[in-house]
C-alpha cells in the first residue's frame, strides 16, 4: 500500500496527535483540510483512520503506518540538519518533500548511515525501526567518531568529515583512509592509533573527523 | 630551471642522486654511510629541514648526493615538503631513491607511484629490513621489482646492509621508466583533458603535471603559468577549474583510494605477514612513556637526572669547576697575563687581550670555560632523547596543555631545545605548522625560556639561598604561563592541530649521539664565539674610551627603580650580547659579595626575561622579519622590567627573602 503524499502528512500529523500528545483525535481543519477531502477518504478506505463527526480518529491498523511515517519525517529532519546543512524554513521545505522519498529500504540506509538516531533536531523522539532494534540488540556502534572507541578497539575506516582540504590530505598521508584497518591504541592525554605497522598521535579535534565501523571480534 | 642557467657548467659534469622518503625512514643514515660526512639523523619530523649535500665515488665516477627533508606525497603541503620536491624540481637528480620504511611498505608504496608517474629516473630501497624480518615479515622483492619495471633493492642502512647494492645501482641506472600507471576512467579522461594542453616540456610528467593542478598545487600552477604562452596558460587554468569544480565533493579522496587500490595489487603476494605479532621491549616502554600515570613520572625522573644531575650539576657543576676554576683562573689565565704583560709594552692592547673585559681573559675563558661545558652537557642529553625516540612521545604528553598557550604538542621540542640553546630553538620554530605557532613559540622563548648557559650559571648563583631559586622559578613558571595563555587567546588565526608519528622507541646509537651533538656544537661554537670575541671588544672600546660609563650611568636610573645597584647595568649591557654573560657578571658580581638576596632575585628574574641575546634578535629577524623581532624586543623588555619592577616591590612588602 502507496499512500499519496497528502495522506501520509495527514496521517502523521494524526499519529503525533493521538499517540505522543495523548489526544483522542485529530480536527482535519486545523491542517485545513476538509472532512471529504480525497485524502481522508484514502485513509479510510485502507482502514487506518476513521471519520466521526468530522474528526478523524486513529485506528489500530493505522497505528503502525503512523509510526513509520513519523519515523522518516524525523529522520529526513535529522539527515537535513546534520549532513545537508540545511536549516530553518528551506531545511524544514526540503524535509517535507524528502520524506515521501524514504520508503522501500531507503530509511533503513539512511538510519545506519546516521547511526541510528533516537531523536529529532527538535528534540522529539525519533521511532525505532527494525534495524534500530538490530544494532542495539548486536551491540553494533556502527559508524562512530574514533573518540567513541575505547582504547585497544580494532575498527575499519569508513570516512573523514573534514571541510578542511589540508587536513584530509594530512590524514590521507598518515594512512587514514576509508577501508584500512586502524587500532585505538590510547585516548589520553592524546589519541594514538596504529595504522598497518605504524604509530601516530592527534588531538581530539583531529579524532573527532576521523569516522571508524568497529569490527566485531 | 634556474640552476641550470647559474651553472650550466657544473650541471653537465656532475651526477646527482637524490634521496626522498618519508620522515624517519633512514635517509640520513643512508646518506652517511653512502658519503661518510656528517648531517643530523633525528627521529623528530623537521629537524633534518636543512638540506645536506656530500660526495660518493663509484667506480671512479665522483656522484653528489643530496639528502632531502622527509616528504608524504608529491603534493606538498609542509614547508619541508616544499623544500624536498624544489630539489626534485630544480636539480634534476639523475638518479632519485626513494627510501621507505619496510614495515609501512603498503602506506608508503604510493609516493613510489607518484614518483613513477612524475617520470622521475626511481630506484626504490625498501629500508628497515631487520626490524621487519624481526617482527616477522618477509617479502619477494624480486616480485615487486618486476610489477614495478623499477630497482628494488632490500637496505638496512642502519647496519650497512644493502649500500654496496644501492652503489650498483646507482652506476648502472639506465633509463628504466616504471610501470605504466593508469587510474579509472573517469580519472583518466581529467588528466587527458589537462595534460593535452600542456604544450612545454617540464622535468616531471604532463600527467603528473596535470595530477597536482587538479589537487589546486599553487607552486606548479605558477611553474606552468610562467612557461606556457598566457593564452594557453588561461585555457588550462579553466579547465582545471571546471574539472576541480565537477569532482569537488571528493577528488583528493577518490585519488587516494585509486591509489590504495594500485598499491595492494602490486603487494598481492609479496608481503607475508606473522601469524603473530610479538611485542619488542621498544613497544613496551613506549606505551609506559604514553600513559600519564607512568609518563609523568618517567618525564620528570628523566627531567631530574638529565637536566638537574647531568647537565646542572655534572656539567655546570663539576665540568664548569673544574675548567673555569681550575683550568682558567688557576693556571691559564695569570700566565697569559704574565706573558702579555711581558711580551707588549702598550696599555690598550694589554687591556683588549687581558685586561678586565679582555678577548682572552673574559672572552675565551666565558666560551670555553663556562658555556662549553654547559652545553655540551645539555646536547648530549638531547640527542639521547632524540635519537631515542622521546621527542615525539613528550609532544603528545603535553599536546592538551600547550593547546592552552595557542600552541601544539609539537612545539615542545623547540621550547625543550630553548633550555640547551634559544637561538637555535627560534630557529626550529619553522618546523611548526602556522605562522600564529611560530610566532607565539618565539615570543615565549625570547621570554621565559633561560638557555642552558644561562640556568647553570643562574642556578649557580641563586642555590646558596633556596628560597630565592624558588621565587626565581615560581616568577618565571607564572610569566611563561600568563604570558602564553594571553597570547593563546588574544592571539588572531586558527587554533593548531597536533599530529605526530610516533617512531618506534630504540636504543640510543652511540655514533648518532655523537654525530648530533658535535653537528650542534660546532654550530653553536662557530655562532658563538665571534659574537663573545666581540662583545669583549666593545666593552673593551667602552673602557678605554669611557664612554661605557656614561651609557652604565644612563641606566642608573633604571636600575634603581628595580631596587639595584647601579653596578649591575653591564651585567644588563653584557646580556644583550650572550644572556649568559649577562648572568655569569652577576655570578661574579655576587662572589665580590655586592648584592643581597633580594637584589640577586630580582636581578636573576629581570636578566632572564630581558632580551634575547644579540644572536637571537638577529634569528627572530631572520625567522620572522622585522616587524615581528621588533615588537618581540620591547614587549619583552617591558615585560622584563615591569616584572623586575613589581618582583622589587613585592619583595621589600613581604620581607620574603629577609
Amino acid at each position: 500500500m502507496k499512500l499519496s503524499e497528502q495522506a501520509e502528512d495527514i496521517i502523521e500529523r494524526l499519529w503525533i496527535e493521538v499517540e505522543e500528545d495523548g489526544g483522542p483525535f485529530l480536527d482535519p481543519e486545523t491542517m485545513f483540510i476538509k472532512p471529504d477531502a480525497e485524502s481522508i477518504k484514502e485513509l479510510t478506505r485502507n482502514a487506518l483512520a476513521e471519520l466521526k463527526n468530522g474528526m478523524l480518529y486513529l485506528r489500530a491498523e493505522g497505528r503502525e503506518v503512523g509510526r513509520m511515517t513519523v519515523r522518516r519525517h524525523r529522520l529526513a529532519e535529522r539527515l537535513m540538519m546534520d549532513v545537508l546543512n540545511l536549516r530553518g524554513e528551506t531545511g524544514q521545505m526540503k524535509v517535507c518533500q524528502f520524506e515521501h522519498l524514504l520508503t522501500e529500504g531507503v530509511d533503513t540506509k539512511i538510519c545506519t548511515m546516521l547511526n541510528h538516531p533516537t531523536t529529532c533536531p527538535h528534540g522529539k523522539p525519533i521511532p525505532p525501526g527494525e534495524c534500530c532494534i538490530e544494532a542495539r540488540r548486536s551491540g553494533d556502534l556502527g559508524v562512530v567518531p574514533l573518540t567513541e572507541f575505547k582504547s585497544g578497539q580494532e575498527g575499519e575506516i569508513a570516512y573523514i568529515q573534514t571541510e578542511d582540504n589540508k587536513k584530509m590530505q594530512k590524514l590521507m598521508a598518515m594512512g587514514v583512509l576509508p577501508g584500512n584497518r586502524i587500532v585505538l591504541v590510547q585516548s589520553f592525554p592524546s589519541y594514538i592509533f596504529r595504522v598497518g605497522f605504524s604509530e601516530f598521535a592527534i588531538d581530539t579535534a583531529l579524532a573527532k573527523e576521523i569516522f571508524v565501523r568497529r569490527i566485531q571480534p | 630551471m634556474s640552476p641550470l642557467e647559474e651553472s650550466p657548467e657544473e650541471q653537465h659534469t656532475i651526477r646527482r642522486v637524490a634521496l626522498v622518503g618519508n620522515p624517519n625512514v633512514g635517509k640520513s643514515v643512508l646518506f652517511n654511510a653512502l658519503t661518510g660526512s656528517y648531517v643530523t639523523v633525528s627521529n623528530y619530523p623537521g629537524t633534518s629541514v636543512e638540506v645536506s649535500r656530500g660526495h660518493v665515488s663509484i667506480t671512479g665516477k665522483s656522484w653528489q648526493v643530496i639528502d632531502t627533508p622527509g616528504m608524504y606525497a608529491i603534493h606538498t603541503i609542509t614547508e619541508e615538503e616544499r623544500v624536498a620536491r624544489e630539489i626534485l624540481l630544480n636539480e634534476q637528480p639523475d638518479v632519485v631513491l626513494h627510501v621507505l620504511d619496510a614495515r609501512n611498505l603498503e602506506r608508503m608504496l604510493s609516493m613510489t607511484i607518484q614518483l613513477i608517474e612524475a617520470g622521475l629516473p626511481v630506484v626504490l630501497i625498501v629500508n628497515i629490513m631487520d626490524e621487519a624480518e624481526r617482527m616477522g615479515l618477509s617479502f619477494d622483492l624480486t616480485l615487486l621489482q618486476k610489477r614495478l619495471g623499477i630497482p628494488v633493492i632490500a637496505a638496512a642502512t642502519a647496519h650497512k646492509r644493502g649500500i654496496e647494492e644501492i652503489k650498483t645501482a646507482i652506476a648502472e641506472f639506465g633509463q628504466s621508466c616504471g610501470l605504466p600507471i593508469s587510474y579509472s576512467r573517469l580519472l583518466e579522461a581529467d588528466i587527458n583533458q589537462v595534460s593535452r594542453l600542456i604544450q612545454k616540456e617540464y622535468v616531471i610528467s604532463h600527467r603528473s603535471l596535470s595530477l597536482l593542478l587538479l589537487q589546486g598545487d599553487e607552486e606548479i600552477s605558477g611553474i606552468i603559468s610562467k612557461k606556457e604562452d598566457e593564452e594557453v596558460y588561461r585555457i588550462i587554468e579553466q579547465n582545471v577549474r571546471e574539472i576541480a569544480f565537477e569532482r569537488r565533493e571528493s577528488f583528493h579522496l577518490n585519488l587516494s583510494m585509486e591509489r590504495k587500490e594500485m598499491v595492494s595489487k602490486l603487494l598481492k603476494g609479496v608481503i607475508a605477514l606473522p601469524e603473530k605479532q610479538r611485542k619488542t621491549w621498544g613497544e613496551r616502554l613506549s606505551n609506559l612513556t604514553m600513559r600519564p600515570l607512568t609518563g609523568i613520572p618517567i618525564l620528570l625522573i628523566t627531567l631530574y637526572f638529565g637536566l638537574y644531575k647531568f647537565v646542572g650539576s655534572f656539567g655546570a657543576g663539576t665540568l664548569v669547576d673544574l675548567l673555569e676554576g681550575k683550568l682558567f683562573e688557576g693556571l691559564f689565565n695569570p700566565w697569559i697575563s704574565k706573558l702579555v704583560n711581558g711580551l707588549i709594552p702598550w696599555w690598550w692592547l694589554q687591556e683588549l687581550l687581558v685586561g678586565e673585559y679582555g678577548v682572552i681573559t673574559l672572552g675565551i675563558r666565558y666560551a670555553v670555560g663556562i658555556i662549553l661545558p654547559i652545553v655540551t652537557t645539555f646536547f648530549i642529553f638531547f640527542s639521547i632523547l632524540e635519537d631515542g625516540g622521546y621527542l615525539p612521545r613528550l609532544a603528545m604528553m603535553v599536546d592538551r596543555l600547550f593547546k592552552w598557550f595557542g600552541l601544539s604538542g609539537r612545539a615542545v621540542i623547540p621550547m625543550v631545545l630553548g633550555f640547551g640553546c634559544t637561538t637555535m630553538a627560534t630557529m626550529v620554530t619553522r618546523t611548526l605548522e602556522t605562522v600564529r605557532e611560530r610566532t607565539i613559540a618565539t615570543l615565549l622563548l625570547a621570554l621565559a625560556i633561560p638557555c642552558s648557559a644561562q640556568l647553570g650559571v643562574i642556578l649557580a648563583l641563586l642555590a646558596p639561598t633556596p628560597s630565592a631559586l624558588l621565587v626565581w622559578i615560581g616568577c618565571m613558571t607564572f610569566i611563561f604561563v600568563v604570558i602564553g595563555i594571553l597570547t593563546g587567546r588574544l592571539m588572531p588565526g586558527e587554533a593548531p592541530m597536533f599530529y605526530m608519528e610516533l617512531p618506534p622507541m630504540r636504543m640510543p646509537q652511540l655514533s648518532n649521539v655523537i654525530t648530533k651533538t658535535y653537528t650542534r656544537l660546532l654550530w653553536y661554537f662557530l655562532e658563538i664565539l665571534p659574537l663573545f670575541i666581540l662583545a669583549s671588544v666593545i666593552l673593551w672600546l667602552g673602557k678605554i674610551t669611557n664612554s661605557f660609563e656614561k651609557i652604565v650611568n644612563g641606566m642608573v636610573p633604571l636600575m634603581h627603580s628595580i631596587g639595584l645597584p647601579k653596578d649591575v647595568a653591564p651585567a644588563f649591557i653584557l646580556g644583550f650580547f650572550r644572556r649568559d654573560y649577562g648572568a655569569a657578571g652577576l655570578y661574579d658580581m655576587q662572589s665580590k659579595g655586592l648584592l643581597d638576596a633580594r637584589q640577586l632575585t630580582v636581578a636573576a628574574v629581570t636578566l632572564t626575561l630581558f632580551v634575547p641575546c644579540v644572536a637571537q634578535f638577529l634569528m627572530m629577524q631572520k625567522e620572522r622579519g622585522w616587524k615581528i623581532a621588533l615588537s618581540i624586543f620591547f614587549f619583552v623588555t617591558t615585560i622584563a622590567f615591569s616584572t623586575g619592577y613589581l618582583l622589587n616591590q613585592l619583595l621589600i612588602a613581604t620581607n620574603l627573602l629577609g
